[in-house]
């Protein structure tokens, strides 16, 4: 066990994944010298050399469509988009081409790209510096998407993405960057598609995923000061999602919430309510619902805490759902 | 095509001559000196100081035999715009009056190199020794492939434009690395085709900034066939295309995309060029879409007969033709034969595709990932019970086929 932040975790995942794979190679903006701009490639470029840590031109199409060409012919790039709002340039890219390749191509075809995209508000920065953009992502066949809270989750699900045959997106929850936890250097933590239980409890199921795990966390230790037990699930896996695990969990609850930061229309809480109440319409006390961004373009950063649910939105909810 | 006898109500008015004079100087934009024409459409082969020593190294048969796979995928296109009118085909794209440049360059290529085609590199296709028949699963919605491009490095076509451009760099970049991780590999290029249209693609940009930043061995050919469906290439670009090379500092060339030796003979060092490290080359081939875009267009509507008439003089079959007869290199014992093959050729891509067996379902659960996603699973399973149940006749007599648009297959 070590101790260290996500940042760190993920640079330290990335440092095993090219020295373990030597089809491996990182591709993005700023990511050598510099060390991206959160610094999560940091010292990389100085120990593997440009050609395995390319600072590209500042182009996210040319990105991933260079790194779609780079796994046709057997290599593993894995590339950083430097904030969620400017992954829209390569959409097309990962949408028509990426997410396809494979199903286009009858099975003949594998192109496993990872894809980093920082995510998520509550950094006070400017316009498309704070989107939650994973719901686009969800929706398209073909893609898998992950998405750590803890440093040992980031160290881990950045090497088991470059061995997976399929396309991954990682969405690292930017304003836990610096959040610090332990690490297990020695093993992985299993299937990095199967959802955690972190606490459990017996009057309420809370599903979060990403920046908003430590808010449901201590949401969770708040309601249980009030009397109330609810168990937290880590989603952890966007694509495929681990209903199983919702599942079991809110058989034995019968209340479901769901926690992100993008916004509820359309969302993946939408889609997890809907499931969960067709697997579990009888054992449910409350309708499942939704805690989550507002239908509007990310707010000013002077707002923004408005706009993000936090413990007392959650904790909203939870009296909500324990009414019924 | 009917195009010659419907000059359509828009261009009422216009003088037809002067428009296509018009358009075809300002689409030239260079004085005709700057194209590279080794063949003339009188069919006389003209020297050419950097060029003429790739066709002085052909061999007769090798210059017969670009003949013979012109007219080969031109039979071949024919037969497939037979097949979609009869209703067996749901689209088709035609290539005809691009076979010169598709069989220039794609002869030039080495089995080592990787081509990325759009959607209409059939006569590409045909030079890299793809079952042509394959190419029709695509259009008569049997498959979104078709072919293995691993078996003769011919990717799958792309219908979204341009996008090929890049992976055709990365491909390159892939190259790179294993070159320098193995020097005894085979020097290899890539080649991204795109079109006139495509070239407004951001993505065509990105793909040349990449490739010159660094170095790739990327090939970008560009078919200037004069028209994006009905847009006309002046409202693309008011420079020549290949003028655009010099500002991601490569090297551009302009060929006759018609003259099929004058294509193979720069393609030919711009694949040297690239194999050798010393990075990527533009060859805008300009030639002439002489059919619809696809079968679904109508070029009635947008352009004049006199256009087409005007292309139609400078065919690339015609001018080769006439070249071999005049070197005494093909006699009409030849000429025979190919049109016998190029029937043959027809006859077996029209059995093959009549023969082509339906896809099932599953096979689509199957590839959408290449590991089990458990969600697919769930949805194939949920599929299969579904179907169980009009297979065990518990629904009346009704079955999901019966109900389906149009009745059971």
């Amino acid at each position: 066990m070590t101790t260290l932040t996500i940042a760190k975790a993920i640079n330290e995942g990335l440092r095993a994944t090219l020295r373990n794979e030597p089809k491996s190679l990182l591709m993005g903006e700023d990511i050598g010298a510099l060390g991206g701009v959160y610094r999560v490639t940091e010292g990389l470029k100085k120990e593997f050399g440009p050609e395995r840590v390319v600072d590209t031109p500042l182009a996210e199409a040319g990105i991933i469509g260079t790194a779609i060409g780079l796994a046709l012919r057997g290599y593993r790039p894995v590339c950083e988009i430097q904030f969620d709002g400017f992954v829209f340039p390569a959409f097309n890219q990962i949408t028509t081409q990426l997410a396809k390749m494979h199903a286009r191509s009858n099975g003949q075809l594998t192109t496993p790209v990872v894809i980093r995209i920082p995510y998520g508000g509550g950094i006070g920065s400017v316009e498309h510096h704070s989107e939650s953009p994973e719901a686009l992502f969800a929706h398209t066949a073909g893609l898998r998407i992950m998405t750590p809270s803890n440093p040992n989750d980031a160290y881990w699900m950045i090497q088991q993405a470059v061995t997976c045959p399929d396309p991954v997106i990682i969405f690292e929850p930017k304003r836990r960057y610096w959040l610090k936890g332990n690490v297990d250097l020695g093993s992985a933590p299993g299937d990095p598609f199967q959802a955690h239980v972190l606490r459990q409890g017996t009057d309420a199921t809370i599903v979060a995923y990403g920046p908003l795990v430590p808010v449901a966390l201590a949401a969770a230790e708040a309601a249980a000061e009030d009397g109330s037990s609810v168990e937290v699930i880590d989603l952890r896996s966007l694509s495929p999602i681990d209903f199983d695990t919702i599942t079991t969990s809110v058989q034995k609850t019968g209340r479901l919430l769901i926690a992100h930061e993008a916004p509820t229309f359309g969302g993946l809480g939408g889609e997890i309510a809907a499931r969960i109440t067709e697997r579990c319409f009888y054992a449910l006390e409350a309708p499942a619902l939704r805690i989550g961004g507002f239908h509007m373009p990310y707010p000013v950063a002077r707002v923004e805490e408005h706009y993000l649910p936090d413990i007392d939105r959650v904790l909203e909810a939870l009296d909500r759902a324990l009414a019924y | 095509m009917g195009a010659a006898q419907l000059p359509t109500t828009e261009f009422e008015g216009m003088e037809p001559d002067d428009r296509a004079e018009a358009a075809a100087e300002a689409t030239a934009g260079l004085p005709a000196g700057d194209m590279v024409q080794l063949l003339d459409e009188r069919g006389v082969l003209h020297r050419h100081a950097e060029y003429s020593a790739f066709i002085d190294a052909l061999q007769p048969d090798q210059l017969r035999r670009f003949y013979s796979d012109m007219a080969a995928v031109r039979r071949f296109d024919q037969e497939a715009t037979a097949l979609q009118r009869q209703g067996e085909l749901a689209l088709w794209v035609p290539l005809t009056g691009q076979e010169g440049a598709q069989i220039g360059v794609g002869t030039a290529t080495e089995p080592q190199d990787y081509l990325f085609p759009t959607y209409r590199e059939h006569g590409v296709a045909l030079t890299r020794g793809v079952d042509l028949a394959q190419l029709l699963r695509l259009f008569r919605g049997i498959s979104n492939g078709g072919w293995n491009p691993k078996d003769t490095n011919f990717h799958l076509y792309t219908l979204v434009l341009a996008v090929q451009t890049l992976h055709a760099v990365g491909y390159a970049m892939g190259i790179q690395r294993d070159r320098a991780a193995d020097p005894a590999l085979p020097p290899a290029a890539t080649v991204a085709f795109f079109g006139d249209g495509a070239s407004s693609e951001g993505d065509v940009h990105e793909a040349m900034v990449f490739a010159a930043s660094y170095q790739a061995p990327t090939v970008f050919f560009c078919q200037n066939n004069h028209w994006a469906i009905s847009v006309p290439f002046e409202v693309q670009s008011k420079i020549p295309l290949v003028n655009r090379a010099d500002g991601y500092g490569m090297p551009g060339i302009r060929v006759d995309g018609n003259d099929v030796l004058g294509v193979y003979a720069v393609s030919q060092w711009a694949l040297e060029h690239a194999r050798s490290g010393e990075g990527p080359v533009l060859i805008e081939a300009f030639t002439y879409r002489l059919g619809a875009h696809t079968t679904a267009d109508d070029p009635t509507k947008y352009r004049l007969a006199v256009e087409e008439d005007k292309w139609r003089a400078k065919d690339p079959l015609v001018r080769l033709e006439k070249f071999l007869r005049a070197q005494n290199l093909a006699d009409d014992d030849f000429f025979a034969q190919v049109r016998a093959d190029g029937d043959e050729l027809a006859a077996y891509v029209r059995k093959a595709t009549l023969a082509m067996t339906l896809p099932d379902i599953r096979s689509a659960f199957a590839n959408v990932y290449a590991q089990a996603h458990p969600l697919v699973t769930e949805e194939l399973e949920w599929f299969e019970r579904y179907e169980a149940r009009f297979a065990a006749g518990d629904s009346a007599g009704t079955t999901a086929s019966d109900r389906t648009e149009g009745g059971a297959a």
